[in-house]
């Protein structure tokens, strides 16, 4: 393909077309060999139509640090979602990159999607702040937001009566952990989580961390700690007091500005789903200071508990904002965890910490291990937006694909019957070609699903039909050839061999820039439109080989029988309809076809 | 069938032939007026999104019995937003609801399985960001340029630099048409849409580069020989690969049109419909900018060439001087430009009698054709 005009010679000349067909036959009985070798009998099916979640992610180019989009940065990043998305437990999800800036994540059906996404979609940016201040998140307390997570159901009335009287937070008990022994209060994920260094000693009761019980509930927080250091304190103050969590909009525009070296507003769920926001410093420790986190169900305490290594340079950090936070009075001992300007947990701090931490707090086996993988994998080198999300139930996408393979079907059909209808006995090798062409087709798929991850989806399943026409076009082009030969005068043999140049010709520059077409659709689009525009791609080179090494040698042998050669009515080849009118030329087998008029 | 058969044999011959070239103006004309028709429909009808363009979500029901009205208002409801409900083929439901976040469309999908009474999750969404489809958008017209200069380059070099330019006009008539089809018609633009647009671009090529091809093999050696100005030539090319084209747009319009109505019939809407019904548009404007369009262009700009100008004058000069003898030019031009003549130009032609089927009929009609200018 890259260099059609090269002379290539006629494969399988007039000599030997028949060792010609027998080595592509072999090659495909090899290749069919080797599908069913390797147990992948048919193309690995894409999302859409096996059933299943994609989620198409969109880097986004921060103000003045456009260069961040970069391949370094985008595989990075694609290996923190695998792992992340592996960490749930999803398997055989995929995640990708596409193009320059994009990543698709493909999650199969049967997997928890909702909460893949969530994790995939929303988790991007992670640091540590100190709490300033904090105060419940609406103006009015509502119910919790049907996103809520399940461990906070039970506590939900409770808070919320916290909230409204303004009382110390009382340890109450929330599903899955028990409280302990004046343990740490297990309440609002967000505002009560306790952080303590997960040292032999720590596991005991009585420990500073039981401070925790300590009021921190949103109200109580109203009392302004220590001034923040910066000076625009004033204005965050402002947007502080106005800021109505509840309002989605409102959420965005204040983190949406905010800068890891400045105070920023912001607002977090606790654990009964209820908004509390927060006035924050500038962030200490970034993401990529944690080097391990994860859920743990520690067996002393019979609690869920996250675990957090820190590395070298991390350590020291958080060494630093630990022994500073732990001097505060409540609220100012916390520090907010905060993904996507979003607070996702505010442990107090009671001590100076350095590499390794705990946070505990009302914990539940899935809310654990969601934070675990939210610090261990959040460090994100690039922020994210969520492009599209698509979820298609295994039914659907089923009958998309019964409907597909309908239209390919008749598809396929039509053209046989135009085929037979207008080239007669050719058309039977048109078929056959064809018919080697689907195949090869299909073995190439099902190898190509694990060999470089090709699944088809639908866009795939429309190449595939579209290139029907391809691959007949070429018989076209050489079939009129022969045709325009023997109208000449000439006879099967010399006509088989003289169009052929000519029409090797024509195949190649013209499925040359069918391949072109595929090949910059292929490089510079994403998603759905590359699997597309590698079917067509593929089937183009096909096309080009199953000409060269099918169609041609077979019309060779095809010139020598009787049928064809003799211009047999029904051979499509028939000299008299073609408008070959007696006298013929002065030909070396004028008396070949003299003959055959004489039949015909 | 096998009457077009008949006619690719006659046409072959030169019996008979369409004069594409000399009535260009005429084709010309056609396709300016579709063009004006087409960029206006654009103007005032604009295009007619889709979801993807504007963000949203689609949801796709299993089949129910659910009435359209009903769906729509809980749709709605749920949402807060206007909902596009349609009845598809199968009797599913695509209900669109545009300016979506992601719990929002979780409550309509939940409502929806509610009111249909099926599990939630057999209810499909696809949720789309409002830049999503300019994305798509942004990377087709990329896509379109990388491709258009690519293969103005390929052309330039494979044929010579006055084809591809040609090929290129015709690329973008094509385009042009199917993107006015789309705003006239109303039909939605989706990334399939898209996908379909960029398909032609391959697929609209390919009839032009066999017009091509075969113009190219008959215009070998044109300057030796005084019996045909290029545009004659362009012309008895064109009728001889008439068959050829004729059928390849029918090969490549069959599967197509079976997806659009037999796929699309199937599941009423969706990727397969999309993407189909802007190929079939595009194919048909293809096949015709190959033949009506393409290849007189080429003419055009091959005419301006003094060469090309000064052939047409010795062309000219001698059947006047023909004329003026009274002589029959047949006989003439067979004795002295019998074995130049184009279709056995191309070295590899048997000598003996290559001369005497091609151009019995076609020279009356280059003749003609001639004088008529």
């Amino acid at each position: 393909m890259a260099a059609p005009k090269r002379g290539r010679r006629p494969a399988g000349g007039q000599g030997k077309p028949g060792r010609t067909l027998v080595l592509i036959l072999i090659a495909l009985v090899a290749l069919t060999g080797g599908m069913f070798a390797t147990g992948d009998t048919t193309p690995r099916l894409g999302i859409d139509l096996a059933g299943g979640t994609t989620i198409t992610l969109k880097a986004k180019a921060e103000p003045g640090k456009e260069s961040a989009v970069n391949e370094t940065n985008m595989n990075t990043a694609v290996g923190i979602l695998e792992r992340r998305v592996n960490g749930l437990g999803v398997s055989e999800a995929e995640v990708q990159t596409q193009g320059r800036s994009h990543i698709i994540v493909n999650i199969p059906k049967g997997t928890d999607s909702e909460q893949a996404r969530r994790q995939v979609g929303t988790t991007a940016q992670l640091y540590f702040r100190p709490v300033l201040q904090v105060a419940a998140g609406a103006p009015v307390p509502q119910q919790p937001t049907p996103g809520a997570s399940e461990s906070g159901k039970p506590a939900e009335g409770k808070d919320a009566k916290d909230a409204k009287d303004g009382d110390k937070a009382s340890p109450s008990a929330s599903t899955g952990t028990s409280a302990q022994p004046g343990g740490s209060t297990p309440q609002g994920r967000a505002v009560t989580d306790a952080l303590k260094d997960p040292s032999p000693g720590a596991s005991e009761p009585g420990k500073p961390a039981e401070g925790a019980k300590d009021g921190k509930d949103g109200k109580d927080a109203a009392k302004t700690p220590d001034p923040a250091p910066t000076g625009d304190v004033a204005a965050l103050q402002t947007a502080f007091a106005t800021l109505n969590c509840e309002d989605q909009k409102a959420r965005a525009a204040v983190t949406e500005s905010a800068r890891p070296e400045n105070p920023m507003v912001s607002c977090g769920k606790n654990s009964a789903g209820q908004w509390e926001k927060y006035l924050l410093g500038p962030a200490e420790v970034d993401g990529k200071d944690v080097d391990d986190a994860k859920g743990q169900f520690d067996q002393n305490r019979g609690i869920w508990i996250v675990t957090m290594d820190f590395t070298d340079k991390g350590s020291k950090k958080f060494q630093k904002i630990t022994s500073k936070l732990s001097q505060q009075q409540s609220p100012a001992n916390q520090f907010a965890i905060v993904l996507d300007g979003e607070v996702v947990s505010a442990p107090q701090v009671n001590q100076t910490l350095t590499a390794n931490a705990e946070i505990s707090g009302s914990f539940n086996q899935k809310s654990a291990q969601e934070l675990g993988n939210m610090l261990s994998y959040g460090a994100l080198p690039l922020t994210f937006q969520e492009e599209s999300v698509t979820t298609v139930s295994a039914a659907l996408g089923g009958e998309q694909l019964r409907a597909g393979l309908i239209a390919g079907a008749i598809g396929l059909a039509l053209v046989i019957i135009y085929l037979v209808a207008y080239y007669r006995g050719l058309a039977a090798i048109a078929i056959l070609s064809l018919l080697v062409s689907a195949a090869l087709t299909y073995v190439l798929m099902s190898l190509l699903g694990p060999a470089i991850g090709f699944a088809l989806n639908l866009p795939a399943v429309c190449g595939a039909i579209v290139a029907i026409g391809i691959t007949a076009d070429s018989f076209i082009v050489y079939f009129e050839r022969i045709r325009d030969e023997v109208r000449e005068g000439r006879t099967l043999r010399p006509a088989v061999e003289r169009a052929w140049p000519r029409a090797r010709r024509t195949i190649l520059v013209s499925d040359f820039v069918s391949f072109l077409a595929a090949a910059v659709l292929f490089i510079v689009t994403v998603g759905k439109v590359q699997g597309f525009a590698f079917t067509l791609g593929l089937t183009t080179l096909l096309d080009v080989v199953v000409v060269f090494f099918f169609t041609k040698p077979l019309m060779t042998l095809a010139a020598r029988s009787k049928f064809f050669g003799g211009g047999h009515p029904w051979s499509g080849l028939d000299p008299k309809r073609l408008g070959v009118e007696p006298p013929l030329r002065r030909s070396r087998r004028t008396t070949v076809v003299t003959t055959d008029l004489k039949e015909a | 069938m096998s009457r077009l058969g008949t006619i690719g044999a006659r046409l072959h011959r030169g019996e008979i032939g369409y004069d594409f070239v000399a009535k260009r103006w005429l084709w010309y004309g056609v396709s300016i007026l579709i063009t004006i028709v087409a960029i206006a429909g654009l103007a005032i009808r604009g295009l007619n999104m889709g979801i993807e363009f504007k963000g949203g979500a689609v949801f796709t029901t299993p089949k129910t019995s659910a009435s359209v009205s009903v769906v729509q208002e809980s749709a709605a409801e749920a949402s807060g937003h206007h909902a596009i409900v349609q009845k598809l083929g199968n009797g599913t439901l695509r209900v669109q609801v545009s300016e979506l976040d992601t719990q929002q469309a979780t409550k309509v999908q939940t409502v929806l399985a509610k009111d249909l009474d099926v599990p939630a999750d057999k209810i499909n969404k696809e949720l789309v960001g409002p830049s999503w489809g300019k994305e798509i958008a942004n990377k087709a017209w990329t896509g379109l340029g990388i491709f258009m200069i690519l293969v103005v380059i390929y052309l330039a070099i494979a044929f010579e630099w006055r084809m591809a330019l040609a090929a290129l006009i015709a690329l973008i008539h094509d385009l042009t048409i199917t993107v006015g089809v789309y705003a006239i018609v109303g039909f939605e633009v989706t990334p399939g849409t898209v996908i379909g647009l960029l398909t032609i671009l391959g697929y609209s090529l390919y009839d032009t580069v066999v017009v091509f091809d075969g113009l190219k093999e008959g215009a070998v050696g044109i300057t030796k020989q005084t019996r045909w100005t290029y545009s004659e030539i362009a012309n008895r090319s064109l009728n001889g690969t008439l068959v050829r084209s004729i059928n390849t747009t029918v090969v490549a319009l069959l599967p197509v049109a079976g997806l659009l109505f037999i796929g699309g019939g199937f599941l009423g809407a969706g990727m397969l419909n999309d993407i189909s019904l802007s190929l079939f548009v595009g194919l048909a404007a293809g096949a015709y900018s190959s033949i009506f369009i393409a290849t007189p262009l080429v003419a055009d700009l091959k005419e301006r060439d003094p060469q090309m100008k000064a052939l047409r004058k010795r062309v000219l000069a001698k059947r006047a001087a023909a004329a003026a003898r009274g002589e029959s030019p047949d006989a003439e031009d067979l004795a002295d430009t019998g074995g130049d003549e184009p279709d056995a130009l191309d070295g590899d032609a048997a000598p003996a009698g290559a001369g005497v089927v091609a151009p019995r009929g076609g020279r009356g009609r280059g003749r003609s054709a001639g004088r008529r200018r």
